[in-house]
């Protein structure tokens, strides 16, 4: 069987099947807040996406930098969906084991995926303590003062809150993973 | 009285108990029953859609098939927990495969989802079902001169928010009904950088300097904002930006049910005023 094509691997994604439409504008890169940080912006990462230029791409920072604002999906001359691309970008670089250590968002994301899991409620204390822990332990010391401030104001539980049925969550969350990828 | 299901969202709890707080005693001046949704889960948010679509879907159908069973509409005052339940309800509607596999899924803990839900923001039924009319007529401490900058964020309009996508103006209305001033500005549907601001914290204080500065220099005295994530980042990351880009920002962020609940005449302490990190005290003293 021949190798799935990145193009076609991204359009098994819900979300990125729309891939194709693009007309390579750019209205999704002019709208983006944080593009100029992506080591290849929207569009580009689409081009790249249909060059078939896989791991170039997967292993970059670019998707990372994506806060889903869905400026450039209101905005698709197109009516692709920019951001479920990127969004798809996400799972196919960490399906591969190709996620970058340029960008710390990985990192946190797995952080808070973990934290749902175990509690059935993101423990937001928890996740941060193990982000800063996992990246950039001085990072973590810069940002005291704003951690300082949130648990003064009652913002930040010492306690997680665990729902009742954690295990029945788990048990949902086992029997999707073994059931494999989302088609 | 009409009834909803409620889901409060992990952040009500915690990081944005402000908004946790604030929801009850509103909700019940303006005659709405919230029903907290029974044992509900984190939506699994933005981060568990980046990492399994599939698992993502499943942690957020379980929200969704105990919501069924109510058969009431599933209102939560998170803008991310709405765009990832909604998203997720749309996802299983065009995606027979994925609806297939998360029915397998859900039904190892016997539930079942049909994909009947109706998902919505609490900004939205506060707009639509309730009306800023209502609102406005039940308002005992108008908030006269008062310079308020609506602050709609992303999620609350994109992809698919009730609203314009680029000049809403639900929250304006809202504002306006209060007896406020609304201040026209340009950055009220601008990204805050959400919760990039814990990995990628210079980008995010960068975009959190430029929707200060904006509602700074039209002249607000305070933002308001339905929506956690930017919450948190314009009102606790505020003396960070301070401190990085050498500004003197002292700007209030509430959130609209705690703004909502001074023109009703609802006691500080029940609208966690006090849970601010910018103390909104000094602009709110003429009305409280």
């Amino acid at each position: 069987m021949a190798e799935v094509s990145f193009i076609d691997e991204v359009c098994s994604v819900p979300g990125g099947e729309s891939i194709r439409s693009c007309i390579q504008c750019g209205v999704c890169t002019g709208s983006c807040p944080t593009a100029t940080k992506w080591d290849y912006p929207p569009r580009q990462a689409i081009a790249m996406v249909r060059a078939g230029l896989r791991d170039e791409l997967l292993s970059s920072n670019s998707m990372w930098f994506c806060s889903s604002c869905y400026a450039c999906t209101v905005r698709c001359p197109r009516d692709i969906k920019p951001t479920d691309i990127m969004h798809a970008l996400e799972v196919l670089a960490i399906k591969h084991g190709l996620s970058t250590k340029r960008s710390r968002t990985p990192v946190m994301y797995q952080c808070f995926v973990d934290s749902a899991k175990g509690n059935g409620r993101v423990y937001e204390l928890g996740m941060m303590i193990k982000l800063f822990l996992k990246t950039n332990p001085f990072a973590a010391l810069k940002l005291a003062p704003v951690g300082l401030g949130l648990f003064l104001h009652g913002r930040l539980p010492l306690k997680p809150s665990r729902i009742k049925g954690v295990g029945e969550l788990k048990a949902i969350l086992n029997k999707a993973k073994a059931l494999g990828g989302a088609k | 009285m009409k009834k909803y299901s409620y889901y409060p969202g992990c952040s009500s709890e915690a990081t944005a108990s402000p908004l946790g707080l604030s929801v009850i005693p509103v909700a019940k001046e303006l005659g709405m029953d919230l029903v907290e949704l029974e044992d509900w889960n984190c939506c699994g948010s933005s981060p568990y859609g980046s990492v399994d679509k599939l698992q993502a879907t499943a942690i957020a159908a379980r929200n969704l098939a105990l919501a069924e069973k109510t058969g009431l509409e599933l209102v939560t005052p998170c803008s991310n927990c709405y765009v990832v339940l909604g998203g997720a309800n749309d996802n299983l509607k065009e995606h027979p495969v994925l609806k297939e596999q998360v029915g397998k899924a859900l039904a190892v803990a016997k539930l079942s989802y049909k994909g009947g839900v109706r998902v919505r923001h609490l900004a939205e039924v506060l707009y639509s079902d309730i009306t800023p009319e209502v609102i406005g007529s039940k308002v005992t401490k108008p908030l006269k001169g008062l310079k308020v900058a609506p602050y709609y964020g992303c999620q609350l309009v994109r992809p698919n928010g009730f609203d314009d996508p680029e000049s809403p103006h639900s929250l304006d209305e809202l504002v306006a009904s209060l007896g406020a001033d609304v201040v026209p500005w340009q950055m009220k549907v601008s990204c805050c950088g959400s919760s990039l601001v814990m990995p990628e914290q210079e980008v995010a204080l960068g975009l959190i300097n430029k929707i200060l500065r904006n509602a700074q220099e039209n002249g607000a005295q305070c933002l308001v904002t339905p929506c956690p994530l930017c919450q948190i980042n314009l009102d606790a990351y505020q003396s960070q930006v301070n401190s990085r880009f050498k500004t003197k920002y002292n700007l209030p962020v509430l959130f609209v049910t705690q703004l909502i609940g001074v023109a009703l005449g609802i006691k500080p302490d029940d609208l966690a005023l006090s849970r601010n990190i910018v103390s909104p005290m000094r602009v709110l003293a003429p009305y409280l």
